[in-house]
């Protein structure tokens, strides 16, 4: 098994059996998979320390060379979770400049449209309806090879580069093109159309 | 041989017709496709945090709904809780007694929300003679030599 093919990705999930599910999922797609309950257990896993309510983006926690303390390819996320939900886990990864490299996905029971657009506009990848499937996973390794390559490359200038090259509208609407014949998830989005449950 | 054949085809009839009738959906099916060698147990597994969970939260709202006033703010969450575990699981049912449940929880109706706790609760009863029959039919065929069919 080649070493590329080994991409941790970090689940966060309130409900066990949702837990139980996306790692047989993530297991069952090759990829390494680390846990947690909470958002403020996935900061805390990815390095990030909000001591005085700050986040302070310059020294993680041990060493100064800006790494977190394991690797982390991926965070995928449910939505609705008590205390950090996972809008303010998205957009405390990417307001730090140590994480705000790593691709984020959110994870939802509930179809809402504006929910959608916040989550994608704030930088997520990709945005997925409960219960996930196998199928949604092959979503998430090109956004993890993407990752691999930029980190090979200067970080900074290579997003830079790709944000103009790439309009986040632009960027959303060819991910929804794309995804429109698989799922219902943002066809909602783009007709306008309010919640459908 | 042919006492394998008789229990796999049992197993096939039942599990189809938890299907037909509209216990368990497609999301189980797809929780028994991820259960391979490296999992064996998986399907079990989920199930029993599933039951242990359902419990819990039906608990949860059976005090909630006893109270002078009703926190339904609260019996909501445990609602929510439930309907995402059900969906998770493939308990289709129990879902959708839940997206009842959660109007009537808005809707702030004591009376609705006792009458669907009262069907939540026999639904999952329900299921789980149901699964816990079905785990049962996977054990006497693996424990006879026989391999689990795989439902489509």
């Amino acid at each position: 098994m080649a070493a590329d093919s080994e991409f941790h990705v970090l689940a966060v999930d309130d409900s066990i059996i949702d837990r139980k599910l996306i790692e047989r999922l993530l297991k069952t797609s090759s990829f390494q998979v680390t846990t947690v309950d909470s958002g403020s257990k996935a900061l805390e896993f990815l390095g990030l320390h909000e001591d005085d309510g700050i986040i302070n983006t310059n020294t993680p926690s041990v060493s100064p060379n800006n790494h977190q303390e394991v690797e982390v390819n991926l965070v995928i996320t449910d939505y609705c979770m008590p205390g950090m939900t996972g809008y303010d886990l998205l957009k405390k990864i990417k307001e730090s400049s140590s994480l705000k490299n790593i691709p984020v996905v959110i994870m939802s029971s509930e179809n809402v449209p504006s929910r959608i657009s916040r989550c994608l506009e704030e930088g997520a990848e990709e945005f997925l309806l409960k219960p996930v499937r196998l199928s949604d996973l092959n979503k998430l390794r090109p956004h993890m090879l993407k990752t691999k390559i930029k980190d090979h490359q200067e970080p900074e200038k290579q997003d830079k580069e790709e944000k103009q090259q790439q309009p986040q509208s632009n960027n959303n609407n060819r991910k929804a093109m794309e995804e429109g014949i698989s799922t219902e998830k943002i066809r909602p989005r783009l007709n306008g159309i309010t919640a459908m449950v | 041989m042919d006492v394998v054949n008789q229990m796999q085809r049992q197993f096939v009839d039942y599990s189809t017709s938890l299907h037909r009738e509209g216990i368990l959906d497609d999301q189980f099916t797809q929780l028994q496709k991820l259960q391979d060698e490296n999992s064996p147990d998986f399907v079990v597994e989920v199930a029993s945090l599933f039951f242990e969970d359902c419990e819990k939260l039906i608990n949860n709202m059976a005090r909630a709904l006893e109270q002078q006033g009703v926190d339904f703010k609260q019996v909501d969450a445990s609602v929510h809780q439930l309907k995402g575990s059900s969906s998770s699981i493939g308990a289709v049912q129990v879902k959708n007694v839940c997206i009842a449940f959660r109007s009537f929880c808005e809707a702030q109706n004591r009376e609705g929300c006792l009458r669907c706790l009262q069907q939540v609760t026999h639904e999952y009863s329900l299921l789980k003679n149901k699964l816990q029959t079905l785990f049962r039919l996977e054990q006497q065929i693996l424990a006879a030599g026989g391999s689990i069919p795989v439902i489509e």
